[in-house]
């Protein structure tokens, strides 16, 4: 018994000692030279891995930036900061007045100020929702507020407030376009991360249309082009839309747009 | 058995992935486009019927001489894992495309039960040294069969119409699924025609 034991400790030694050595004498043979500077560019990213760099990883955009000549610029979420010490480490100048943008659901539309077409009891999840009919709203540009975006984003910046439409932290927010390619109807878009106000609805159904289903969605009446100039709104298919570069006040038109669809982001509640 | 019976059923009657749902990992994982697909069913044949042989020999050499067959497990994966490591460098070595296209499915072969499986299937059905690499070989070969044809449908369900929830992953089970029918046409009554 005891020497069964023994053989077992000897023979598992043993057996691992050898295939040790001898990986350690084919690690001498295939050795590939890799350049230092991967594994430095690796350290300064901020390894969350949420590919919206369009490489596989961290540590593949690292691998890209030095032996591809990647652009140092392309990780949104380690934004200026990141592309400074990446610059640093590839001796490469880079602009650093890029603003960071974030996501935001351009929707605030719940089942109180919106009409259904139908009651939903299937799988929660957009994508499946929104395959029976484009949804159960019938504004078909909304948000469906089953929040397979709320899945899909890597920092968990996506909430569904109390009111039941869908809000995204801009402090959390890293930007990387996840929520963008699963949402169905496309109602979040990127916006600065400064902008102050949003124009909340998608919808490019005429005005009279979007009255009937929807209480809080633009009808493309113009009234933000009017009363504040200066703020960069500009209608078109009958929905508002924001030049976030115009530096004018927007208060006037968040004050008199019909719908309330304009909103101030810090209040959006 | 025969080695062409032997060769036979693994790469088909038995085959590891559609038959036996051993190694479905890299299956559905790299399969995507063709390239790796054989590279990995290269890696995962080359690993398979050295592990076979390997583990063939640790059993009679080593474990049962010793009476100690109860470090069956552990003295596999042991094997296993240095000989996928072996692989590794080697990829990494001699094709750096492959070893990028393979990524961590390749450490991950130490981890396929598929490799596990043929080593104590080759023990258990009391194969000698010879057939225990053949049988390896065979069942890596089929291996690379379903994978190659996996990745050669999804290469051409990309070009084509999916529904949206069904699109990547899903429509790839649901292909899975239905290889894995057809494979049932081949049963040891085949076999019995085929060879008598």
């Amino acid at each position: 018994m005891v020497y069964r034991v023994l053989y077992a400790f000897l023979s598992v030694g043993a057996l691992g000692g050898l295939l040790g050595l001898a990986l350690a004498y084919a690690a001498k043979i295939f050795a590939v030279k890799k350049d230092k500077r991967i594994e430095e560019v690796e350290g300064v990213l901020p390894g969350i891995n949420c590919g919206a760099c369009g490489y596989p990883g961290c540590s593949g955009y690292a691998e890209g930036i030095v032996t591809e000549d990647a652009e140092i610029t392309l990780c949104s979420p380690g934004g200026a900061d990141v592309a400074g010490r990446i610059g640093e480490i590839m001796g490469q100048e880079v602009d650093l007045s890029i603003e960071k943008m974030v996501a935001q659901v351009h929707c605030r539309g719940t089942k109180e100020t919106s009409t259904m077409k139908y009651k939903y009891e299937g799988i929660q999840d957009c994508n499946a929702m929104h395959t029976s009919f484009g949804g159960d709203k019938t504004c078909p540009h909304g948000c469906l507020g089953l929040g397979s975006c709320i899945k899909v984003c890597p920092v968990d910046a996506i909430v569904k407030t109390e009111y039941g439409y869908l809000d995204i932290d801009k402090e959390k927010c890293i930007a990387c376009g996840k929520c963008l390619d699963v949402c169905p109807t496309g109602v979040i878009k990127m916006i600065p991360y400064s902008a102050e106000q949003i124009v909340a609805c998608n919808s490019i159904d005429k005005g009279g249309a979007v009255r009937k289903y929807c209480s809080v969605g633009c009808i493309g009446c113009k009234m933000c082009e009017k009363k504040s100039p200066e703020g960069g709104f500009k209608v078109e298919n009958f929905l508002a839309s924001i030049d976030y570069n115009a530096e004018g006040s927007r208060a006037e038109a968040v004050e008199v747009c019909p719908a309330k669809c304009i909103i101030d982001l810090d209040v959006a509640d | 058995m025969t080695y062409i019976g032997i060769i036979i059923t693994f790469v088909f009657i038995n085959n590891f992935i559609l038959t036996q749902f051993l190694g479905l990992c890299p299956f559905i994982g790299v399969s995507k486009n063709v390239e790796s697909a054989v590279g990995m069913g290269f890696a995962v044949t080359f690993v398979m019927s050295i592990a076979a042989l390997a583990t063939w020999a640790i059993q009679n050499f080593i474990l049962i001489p010793l009476n100690i067959e109860f470090l069956q497990t552990i003295t596999f994966i042991l094997m296993i894992a240095a000989l996928v490591q072996f692989v590794e460098m080697f990829i990494q070595k001699s094709s750096p495309s492959l070893y990028k296209a393979l990524g961590i499915y390749l450490p991950l072969i130490t981890t396929n039960c598929a490799v596990l499986g043929i080593a104590l299937i080759a023990v258990r059905s009391e194969y000698n040294a010879i057939e225990s690499f053949v049988a390896g070989l065979a069942a890596g070969l089929g291996f690379l069969l379903a994978i190659l044809l996996m990745s050669t449908i999804r290469e051409k369900l990309d070009a084509e119409w999916v529904p949206r929830p069904l699109r990547g992953t899903p429509i790839a089970f649901i292909t899975g699924g239905l290889m894995a029918l057809a494979f049932m046409a081949f049963d040891k009554a085949l076999l019995n025609n085929l060879i008598g």
